[in-house]
C-alpha cells in the first residue's frame, strides 16, 4: 500500500516539476504563434531575467566588475535592498527595454526573411544575453529570494497523513508555482483568443504582409510579443532561481523545453501545459518504477526518447496545427 | 506622349478626386519602376490600371498603399498631400486592398480573417476585452455583425468556420475581398482580382466588385489582365507600358488610343 502512495507522491511531484518545464516551453510558444520564430534565447532569457531581478533586488551595481576593472574603483552594490514587489515590477521594466531593443537592433532588420535565418539570430542573440547576464551581474550563483513558501508543506502532510495514513511530501513552492503558471496561462489565453492584440498577434505571425495590409504595425506587435515572453521568462526564472539558486546552468532548462514542445505541439498553449505535465510526470515514474533496473539517471534522457517517438509518429505534436499542404 | 495628353484633356468628370498622383518615380537601384506617372482617382469611380506584363502596375498599387514609397513625387489623398508612410498607416487612413499572390492568414478561420479587417476599429481597453465585458462586447457585438453583412453579401456564409488553408483558390481570393471590405475602405485596391479563375469565378467576381461600388459607394482601383473584364467593369483605365503611361481614358477612348493598341492589345479587340 505504501508502494501505491509513493507512487501516487511521484506522480504529483512529476506534475509539479511539468508545470515548471510548461512555463518556459510557454515562452517559445508564444513567440512562436506570434512570429514564426523558434526564439532559443528564451531559456537564457529566464535567466537573464533572474540575474536582473536579484541584482535589482540586492542593489548590486551593474556592469560593477567591468567598471572596476577600468577605472580602479572598488564600487560593488549600492547598499539598499529593494522589497520584493518593486524589484520585480523594475525588472519588468527592464524586460520590456530588452524587447525594444531587440526589435530595433536585431528584428527590424530581418523581416520578411527565412524563418531559419531568424532562428540563427536568436542563437546569437542566446549568446550575447548570456555574456551580458554575466558581465552585467557576475558570474557567481546567487540565491533568489522573492518571499515565496518554501520547504516542504506540514499542512499537506498532516491532512494526507490523517486520510491515508501516509504523509505526502509536497514542496509549498510547487503549489504555488502551479497556481502561478494556471493564473498566467489563464491570462494569456484570454489575451490571445479575446483582444485586438491577441488577434493581431496571431494575425502577424501568419503573414507579414497580409496583416500590413489590414492596418497591424509589425513593431508594436513584436515589442509586445518579446515583452510578454520576458514576462513569462521572468516568472519561469524566478521559480527555478527560488527553487535551485540563479545560476548559469538554468539556461540549460531550456532544452528541457524542447522534448516539451515537440509533445504539446509548437503552436498550442495549452499544448505546452499539457507537454510539461506529461514529461514531468513521465519522467518521475519513468525513474521511479524503471529507473532502478538500469541503474538510474534516466531522468536525463527519458524526456527526449519522448519527444523522439512523437516525432516519427506525431510530428505536429499533440496539439499543433495540422500541417496542411494543397498541391 | 502627345496621344496620351489629348487622352488625358478628354476626361470629362466632374466627381470630386479621391487619390491625386502626381509625376510618381520609382526605382530599384538603376531601373526605373515607374517614370513621372500623374493620374488621379475620382470619389465612387472602378479605375482600373492596365499594361503588359512588368509595365508596373503593381508597383503603382504598392506605391498606394505605401509598400513601396516613390523617389519623387506626391501622393495625395483627400486633398491632403501624404508623407512617406508605412503600409499599416496606410491601411488606417482608409486604404485597403488585395493582393496578387492572396495574403490571407491561412492558419485562421474565414470569420477571423476577415474579423482581422475591422481590428482598426475597435478601441476597447484589452483588458475589458479580454474578460468580455462592458464596451467591448458591444463593440464585439457590432463588428461581428458588420462582418456577418459582408459574409452574406460575398456569398461565403457557408465557409465561415472553415480554416482559410482548405479553401480553394477562388473562394481565398473573395475571402481576401471581404477582409478588405471589413475595414470599410474608402478606397479599395484589387490586385489582380481575377488572376487565375475560371469563367464562372471571374463572373462572380466581376458582379461582387460592381455590387460593392454599388452599394457601399467604395472606389475601387483595380490591376486587371483580362481586356474584356477591364473594359465591362471600369469607368477610366489608366494603360501602363514600360514604367510610362501611355493612356488614360474611359474604356472606349482607351481601346481607341494607338499607341494603346501598339504597345499592348497589337490588335484591336472590338
Amino acid at each position: 500500500m505504501d508502494q501505491l502512495f509513493f507512487a501516487a507522491e511521484v506522480f504529483l511531484n512529476g506534475l509539479m516539476t511539468g508545470v515548471m518545464y510548461s512555463l518556459v516551453a510557454l515562452g517559445f510558444v508564444l513567440i512562436f504563434k506570434a512570429s514564426g520564430v523558434f526564439n532559443y534565447a528564451q531559456g537564457v532569457l529566464a535567466l537573464f531575467a533572474a540575474l536582473t531581478l536579484v541584482g535589482i533586488q540586492q542593489g548590486q551595481v551593474p556592469f560593477a566588475h567591468l567598471i572596476n576593472a577600468i577605472f580602479g574603483t572598488h564600487v560593488e552594490s549600492f547598499g539598499w535592498t529593494l522589497p520584493s514587489i518593486a524589484a520585480i515590477a523594475l525588472t519588468v521594466l527592464v524586460m520590456i527595454g530588452l524587447a525594444i531593443l531587440i526589435e530595433t537592433l536585431v528584428l527590424k532588420h530581418l523581416v520578411g526573411q527565412e524563418p531559419i535565418i531568424l532562428f540563427m539570430a536568436t542563437i546569437g542573440l542566446a549568446y550575447f544575453l548570456e555574456g551580458l547576464g554575466d558581465v552585467m551581474w557576475g558570474a557567481d550563483i546567487k540565491t533568489l529570494d522573492v518571499g515565496l513558501p518554501q520547504g516542504i508543506s506540514d499542512s499537506v502532510e498532516a491532512v494526507t497523513a490523517e486520510w491515508f495514513g501516509y504523509g505526502f511530501f509536497i514542496d509549498r513552492l510547487d503549489i504555488w508555482a502551479t497556481m502561478i503558471a494556471a493564473l498566467l496561462v489563464a491570462a494569456l489565453v484570454a489575451f490571445s483568443q479575446y483582444t485586438k492584440q491577441g488577434r493581431a498577434m496571431r494575425a502577424v505571425a501568419d503573414d507579414h504582409q497580409a496583416a500590413l495590409s489590414v492596418g497591424i504595425s509589425l513593431r508594436f506587435i513584436w515589442i509586445m510579443v518579446w515583452s510578454i515572453a520576458g514576462f513569462v521568462a521572468l516568472v519561469a526564472g524566478i521559480m527555478w532561481g527560488t527553487k535551485s539558486g540563479v545560476q548559469f546552468s538554468l539556461s540549460l532548462i531550456a532544452l528541457k523545453a524542447l522534448p516539451v514542445l515537440m509533445l504539446g505541439g509548437f503552436t498550442s498553449i495549452p499544448g505546452a501545459i499539457v507537454g510539461g505535465l506529461i514529461i514531468g510526470v513521465g519522467e518521475k515514474l519513468f525513474e521511479f518504477w524503471v529507473g532502478p533496473l538500469v541503474g538510474g539517471a534516466t531522468e536525463n534522457w527519458f524526456a527526449y526518447v519522448l519527444a523522439l517517438l512523437f516525432l516519427v509518429f506525431r510530428p505536429q505534436g499533440l496539439f499543433g496545427e495540422k500541417i496542411i499542404e494543397r498541391v | 506622349m502627345s496621344e496620351a495628353a489629348v487622352l488625358d484633356a478628354a476626361i470629362v468628370d466632374t466627381r470630386p478626386v479621391l487619390m491625386d498622383l502626381k509625376n510618381i518615380t520609382l526605382r530599384f537601384g538603376g531601373v526605373e519602376a515607374i517614370k513621372n506617372i500623374s493620374f488621379d482617382i475620382r470619389e465612387g469611380e472602378i479605375r482600373a490600371i492596365i499594361g503588359p506584363n512588368g509595365a508596373g502596375k503593381s508597383s503603382m498599387l504598392n506605391v498606394i498603399s505605401g509598400f513601396y514609397i516613390p523617389q519623387e513625387g506626391e501622393v495625395w489623398f483627400r486633398g491632403e498631400k501624404r508623407g512617406p508612410m508605412k503600409p499599416y498607416q496606410v491601411a488606417r487612413l482608409g486604404i485597403a486592398r488585395t493582393f496578387q499572390n492572396i495574403a490571407l492568414f491561412e492558419g485562421m478561420s474565414v470569420l477571423d480573417n476577415i474579423m482581422t479587417g475591422r481590428l482598426n476599429r475597435m478601441k476597447a481597453g484589452f483588458l475589458s476585452q479580454a474578460i468580455w465585458w462592458g464596451a467591448a462586447e458591444r463593440e464585439e457585438i457590432e463588428n461581428r455583425a458588420a462582418v456577418e453583412r459582408i459574409i452574406d453579401f460575398l456569398e461565403i456564409q457557408n465557409i465561415r468556420k472553415t480554416p482559410v488553408g482548405r479553401l480553394p483558390y477562388g473562394l481565398k481570393k473573395r475571402v481576401e475581398l471581404a477582409r478588405a471590405l471589413a475595414a470599410e475602405p474608402q478606397l479599395l485596391l484589387l490586385d489582380e482580382p481575377m488572376a487565375g479563375m475560371n469563367v464562372e469565378e471571374k463572373e462572380d467576381m466581376s458582379r461582387f466588385i460592381l455590387d460593392v461600388n454599388d452599394e457601399f459607394g467604395t472606389t475601387i482601383a483595380l490591376i486587371e489582365h483580362d481586356m474584356g473584364v477591364v473594359m465591362d467593369l471600369s469607368d477610366r483605365v489608366v494603360v501602363m507600358d514600360y514604367g510610362r503611361k501611355i493612356g488614360d481614358g474611359t474604356p472606349a477612348e482607351v481601346r481607341a488610343s494607338q499607341a494603346v493598341i501598339d504597345a499592348y492589345l497589337g490588335v484591336a479587340h472590338d
